[in-house]
């Protein structure tokens, strides 16, 4: 067997924290990002917040000949509110959407953007930067799902929109290709008096979930339940959702038994992934556990 | 001292604190002289193999590189660990073998660190896997892959025939019997600033070692670079906390220091985390076989324990440590017998060796759980069953079956004091509401009583005084702080002996060139024999400043004292006295002083304490477990440490919350976890959980005061007790949780699953 | 290339490699070696800096990046020879022991305090998170952060 010492297995980075040589891009537009992504291809890699990136590269579990950084790109951040839809610019700054007052009109944003990393890593992270890195156990590409979001997606030759649904490929791949950018993501506004929920269970604070759900849910007038929205979070190779779940919550004003029974139906068909932190059984059991719960709180912040 | 007006048992800020907060204060990485080439060490990626072939004829000639070397370009002697066999001594670079993920394989020097870096990374290595052994027990079977097979096996240490011969009648008459089996696991020391070494050759060669003692550094460099120990000046500078793993030489010392002598030009090592995490040392690794003997009414009869050590690959200290498992495996009970027996094996993971506790945690942990369970066979609370079998203070000193002498003890008196403060009835109560009600957060409470060894076996340490002139002081000591606050306590000391303020004295510490001897900081002995040390050389200065004045002021010296304000004069005529300014100009001038004096006013002496000194305590854990998620969070912990005299209650307490929270990591949150493979799952700090301040509630710790009569101050080690009593208390908290489920036993850490687990398997689908 | 920043006030300019991280640039390149590198994973939170006036790992964020950008570091905390309140409390507090993590550690906390002017310990502790100490039990470390709140 030979080997270069380089090319460790991927958990066993004993090595300095230097990363290998690349050419630095600083573009000032998306075009000018964009036309550097097109030279390079899959040479070149957009450098967002950097919080996942930089280690990588560090480390040198990863090496690119070229780093496109997006943050002198100011038309790339920023949020607005267009009547049913909250867009966020892909180089907002996971702070600065806590922060939002237009932001706070989607309010998973808000509950589920805390959870991310620690505060400093939240300073430099970026909102398109966690979703297109499309970890599996990610908060705002469950948020993403949740709630069907639209992502605009640019290349030299154009802008495309997809939804939510067509997105997230797998671990860590997207449909963004090697000369594309995620520019924004659109995410709808519910009614008022909706109720919405995050709750994960972690190793430590800050940790990746080792299982989690976001969720909402609108109420008619009574306490029925007109419209569900159940996503898990590392219960598989990509964000998922709880179909069969939002569909059995759909009509009817659950009793605390009948949360138990949906929480157990969404994760009736997963197979989740088992790692050193945790195993499928547990992610299994537990999500449903954890489902229940976050379901009992949006009920209950929605009035229910 | 200790008088009326003593600054002794105040709490006095630290005078380190200033500069370090200002960002000042230099750890070794913060220096960088002119010239200075970098080191990065080629690792082995495999556990155990062969190593065929090592090209490094394109890494060489990368720009920047000065040397690359293998074994066969640096022939260097194997290191031989402690009471292991001569053949399970570590080559610093491999010598054909690899034998844990992390071993040494090439070594590149080059300008730069990025330079090193590039270049290491083009080191073609070519491996032929040998079978791995990860497991210290798998490692003892017939059959077992050798790590040294010329040897004949993997045994490191054998305890068993080590005077300590296994009784097979020690269970007979037992009326109860219980039995566990618990893992200790392996642990990441983890102090905050890795490893790492700078070395600047020259006529003495300056080596800046991030170290807990700079003499047990040069002592074995000096031979390797074939010099004189006078030649070979080590000095700790700011060391970023050490927990035991920052002690002696490491074998990357050793080849940067000969790289360093070859090139002629200075050397730097720097370790990083992920590195850091394979190639410190590892602590605890213990599996524990044990057995309690009580009678129905809760009265110890015998406990044996078998342990398991894991030495990792090559055998260090960690290979040692069962033998001061054994020493404490007594504990704070009057057991009739005591037996332990204890094999250490070589595996394919990284050595081991002291972590904060250094086999003693270990001794408590499987005490206090076995205790645990006899009292859940036998209907008893853990409190009374505790303190029907406490060693009672009469007994003073205590002579163990272990070979222990407990020179003091009260250990009713900090376990009442903990079921106070922690309002245990109350508890209770709580604890039983939540079971009626079917709360899905389940109340535990885990009660320890430990006791421990400090300063074991390192008795003796250098001390010296010396008042300048300038009224100043200059106290020098062979301990060497890294984060214990010794410029602080140490200067109480002298001036609370000397009445010369705090500000006018300086400590000096942690330099082979002015610190003529010293063990160093470790074993949580720095105090009582560092401090005595000070504290005897503070007599001594005042005794010779008695002379001095009563020569002076043609006295008696035996009608010397020292006046309040510091001054040195006639009992009664404060206004005659002498300022230690002056005393010291007088003690340097041939026509004032006596015509016998010798010297300059100061002293200095090797005090030795004899014997270790055992400190104390009792920790009570409050833990909410989650029944759905299996989640376990610490709500209170009490800790009732007895350090003996307390000088600084700032620093003890610092030094208890400390210790609890590595103690209470080792229960919930940490644990070094490799493959079948070999492979370390935890190599970095994402993966390995030790734990942030939100993990934790606040601290309950306190102190019970009993001095221990061994040292002028009164003063036991306090550096591990936190840790020692904080596990088992934590972990019979989690297993009292579950306990109305039938849960007798769980082993740590608490992750999520393994608590889910518990209570899956207890509780009836 | 080159890098221009403005450090604790003063202005630097350096020329690195494109791949020179932040810390590394803070602490060879500018010779500012109170913000420390404690893992390689931003776990630790040891090379914590303000980066216009926002808490960053500075291990996480490219030289390059900080182009331009007003940085402050341990060194420059203090302000006309005084301590900033929250060094201030670390002192009196006993909130550091071997200090590895403490520049790192302030530097989190004077960012959180900004932000969370009245925070509770269950506050203080979520916003430390991402700092990680092993000498001090994280106890006074807490007790510091929230004697600084009281003192602002």
């Amino acid at each position: 067997m030979r080997k270069r010492s380089a090319k460790p297995p991927l958990a066993l980075p004993c090595r300095p924290v230097k990363p290998a040589p690349f050419e630095y891009h600083a573009p000032a537009t998306t075009a000018d990002a964009l036309a550097v992504l097109a030279e390079h291809g899959d040479e070149a890699k957009p450098l967002a917040g950097g919080q996942s990136l930089v280690p990588m590269l560090a480390l040198r579990l990863t090496r690119f000949g070229h780093l496109v950084d997006l943050n002198r790109v100011p038309e790339l951040a920023g949020i607005e509110r267009h009547n049913g839809t909250v867009t966020v610019g892909t180089m907002t700054r996971q702070a600065d959407l806590e922060r939002s007052p237009d932001a706070a009109a989607v309010p998973l944003l808000g509950l589920a953007t805390p959870l991310i990393g620690h505060f400093q890593i939240r300073n430099r992270g970026t909102v398109g930067g966690s979703i297109a890195h499309a970890d599996p156990a990610g908060e705002l590409p469950a948020v993403v799902l949740t709630l069907d979001a639209q992502l605009d997606i640019a290349s030299a030759s154009g802008t495309r929109t997809v939804s939510a649904s067509e997105f997230f490929e797998g671990t860590w791949t997207t449909v963004v290709g090697d000369d594309e950018l995620l520019t924004a993501v659109h995410f709808p506004v519910w009614a008022d008096g909706a109720g919405f929920a995050v709750d994960e269970v972690a190793r430590r604070l800050g940790d990746f979930a080792l299982v989690g759900v976001v969720c909402g849910v609108e109420l008619d007038g009574s306490s029925k339940v007109t419209r569900a929205a159940i996503g898990l979070l590392g219960m598989g190779g990509t964000p998922l959702r709880a179909a069969a779940a939002e569909q059995a919550l759909v009509g009817t004003a659950p009793t605390d038994d009948e949360l138990t029974e949906i929480g157990r139906l969404a994760v009736a068909d997963l197979d989740p992934p088992a790692d050193i932190h945790a195993s499928t059984e547990y992610r299994s059991s537990v999500g449903a556990h954890v489902v229940k719960r976050a379901l009992r709180t949006a009920l209950e912040r929605a009035g229910g | 001292m200790a008088t009326s007006g003593s600054i002794l048992g105040n709490p006095v800020r630290r005078v380190e604190d200033p500069r370090i907060l200002a960002g000042e204060a230099k750890y070794f990485d913060d220096l960088e002289p002119t010239g200075c080439a970098h080191v990065v060490f080629v690792r082995s990626t495999m556990a155990h193999a062969k190593i065929t072939g090592v090209d490094i004829g394109e890494a060489a000639s990368m720009p920047g590189v000065l040397a690359v070397h293998t074994k066969d370009t640096l022939a260097l002697e194997p290191v031989a660990g402690m009471m292991a066999p001569p053949a399970f001594s570590r080559p610093p670079l491999a010598d054909g073998v690899v034998r844990f993920v992390g071993d040494i394989i090439a070594v590149v020097v080059a300008e730069t660190r990025a330079q090193a870096v590039d270049a290491a990374e083009m080191v073609v290595v070519d491996y032929d896997p040998l079978p791995v052994v990860v497991d210290a027990e798998a490692a003892l079977k017939d059959g077992a892959p050798l790590l040294f097979p010329d040897h004949g096996s993997n045994v490191a240490v054998d305890f068993v025939t080590m005077g300590a011969t296994a009784d097979p009648t020690i269970l007979d008459g037992a009326e109860v019997v219980v039995s566990g089996r618990f893992v200790n696991q392996r642990l990441a020391p983890v102090p905050m600033e890795p490893n790492g070494i700078l070395v600047e050759p020259g006529d003495t060669v300056t080596i800046t070692v991030p170290t807990q003692g700079p003499h047990g550094v040069r002592d074995p460099l000096a031979p390797v670079l074939g010099l004189e120990p006078d030649k070979v000046r080590v000095i700790a500078p700011a060391v970023g906390g050490g927990f035991g793993a920052k002690t002696g030489a490491y074998v990357e010392h050793i080849v940067a220091a000969v790289l360093a002598q070859q090139l002629g030009r200075p050397v730097k090592w720097t370790e990083t985390r992920s590195e850091n995490m394979v190639s410190m040392v590892h602590g605890r690794g213990q599996i524990q076989d044990v057995d309690l003997a009580l009678t129905k009414d809760g009265m110890f009869q015998a406990v044996r324990c078998k342990v398991t050590q894991d030495a990792g690959a090559y055998s260090q200290i960690g290979a040692f440590l069962p033998f001061l498992t054994r020493t404490m495996a007594h504990g704070v009970y009057e057991f009739p017998k005591v037996e332990l027996t204890a094999i250490s094996a070589v595996t394919n993971t990284t050595p081991t060796g002291a972590y904060r506790g250094a086999g003693r945690p270990e001794a408590a942990a499987f005490l206090e759980r076995i205790i645990d369970m006899a009292a859940d066979e036998i209907g008893m609370d853990p409190i009374e069953i505790r303190k029907k079998n406490f060693i009672p203070p009469d007994k003073f000193p205590y002579s163990t079956t272990t070979f222990a002498n407990y020179d003091v003890g009260e250990y009713a008196k900090s376990l009442d004091e903990a079921v106070r403060v922690a309002g245990y009835d109350q508890l209770r109560a709580d604890q039983k509401a939540r079971r009626e009600s079917g709360d899905v957060k389940q109340l535990g409470i885990g009660v320890a009583a430990y006791v421990e060894i400090t300063s074991g076996g390192m008795f003796q340490e250098f001390g010296s005084v010396e008042v300048k002139p300038d009224g100043s002081a200059v106290a020098t000591v062979g301990t060497s702080a890294h984060g214990q606050g010794h410029e602080t306590t140490f200067t109480m000391i002298v001036s609370d002996l000397l009445g010369i303020p705090m500000d006018k004295i300086t400590l000096v510490q942690s330099d082979t060139a002015v610190v003529p001897r010293g063990s160093g900081t470790m074993g949580s002995r720095s105090l009582q024999i560092g401090g005595s040390a000070i504290y005897r050389a503070s007599e001594g200065v005042l005794e010779k400043a008695k002379v001095l004045a009563a020569h002076l002021l043609e006295a008696n010296v035996d009608d010397i004292v020292l006046h309040d304000g510091g001054k040195v004069g006639v009992a009664g005529v404060p206004a005659s006295a002498l300022t230690w300014g002056e005393l010291a100009e007088a003690a340097e001038d041939a026509s004032r002083r006596p015509d016998d004096w010798e010297g300059k006013l100061a002293a200095e002496l090797d005090f030795n304490q004899g014997e270790a000194t055992f400190p104390f305590g009792a920790h009570i854990a409050v833990v909410e477990v989650d029944m759905e998620t299996g989640r376990v969070e610490l709500i209170r912990h009490v800790a009732v440490d007895d350090c003996g005299k307390v000088l600084n209650p700032l620093i003890v307490q610092g030094q208890q919350h400390g210790g609890i929270a590595q103690g209470v990591a080792q229960a919930m949150y940490e644990g070094v976890v490799y493959d079948e493979d070999g492979n370390p799952l935890t190599a970095n700090l994402m993966d390995y959980a030790m734990p942030s301040a939100a993990e934790f509630p606040s601290f309950e710790a306190s102190n019970t005061e009993t001095p221990t009569p061994l040292n002028p101050l009164g003063a036991k080690g306090i550096g591990e007790s936190g840790t020692i009593g904080s596990t088992p208390a934590v972990q019979n908290a989690v297993v009292d949780a579950l306990s109305h489920l039938g849960v007798r036993h769980l082993d740590m850490p608490f992750t999520s699953e393994r608590v889910w687990r518990a209570i899956r398997d207890a509780t009836p689908a | 290339m080159d890098v221009s920043v403005t450090v604790n006030g003063q202005p630097q300019r350096h020329d690195v490699e494109p791949r020179t991280l932040l810390v590394q640039f803070l602490r060879e390149s500018c010779d500012l070696t109170g913000t420390k590198v404690g893992c390689d994973t931003s776990s630790c939170g040891a090379c914590t800096v303000l980066v216009d006036g926002e808490s960053v790992k500075s291990c996480t964020m490219l030289a390059a990046q900080a182009d331009g950008s007003s940085i402050t570091t341990i060194e420059g905390l203090a302000q006309g020879g005084l301590q900033h309140p929250v060094q201030q409390a670390f002192a009196e507090h006993h909130g550091l022991q071997c200090g590895y993590c403490t520049s790192g550690m302030v530097l989190a906390a004077v960012s959180f305090l900004d932000e969370n002017p009245n925070p509770t310990e269950a506050d203080v502790r979520l916003g430390l998170e991402g700092n990680l100490c092993r000498c001090t039990g994280y106890h006074n470390i807490v007790q510091a952060v929230l004697a600084a709140a009281r003192s602002r």
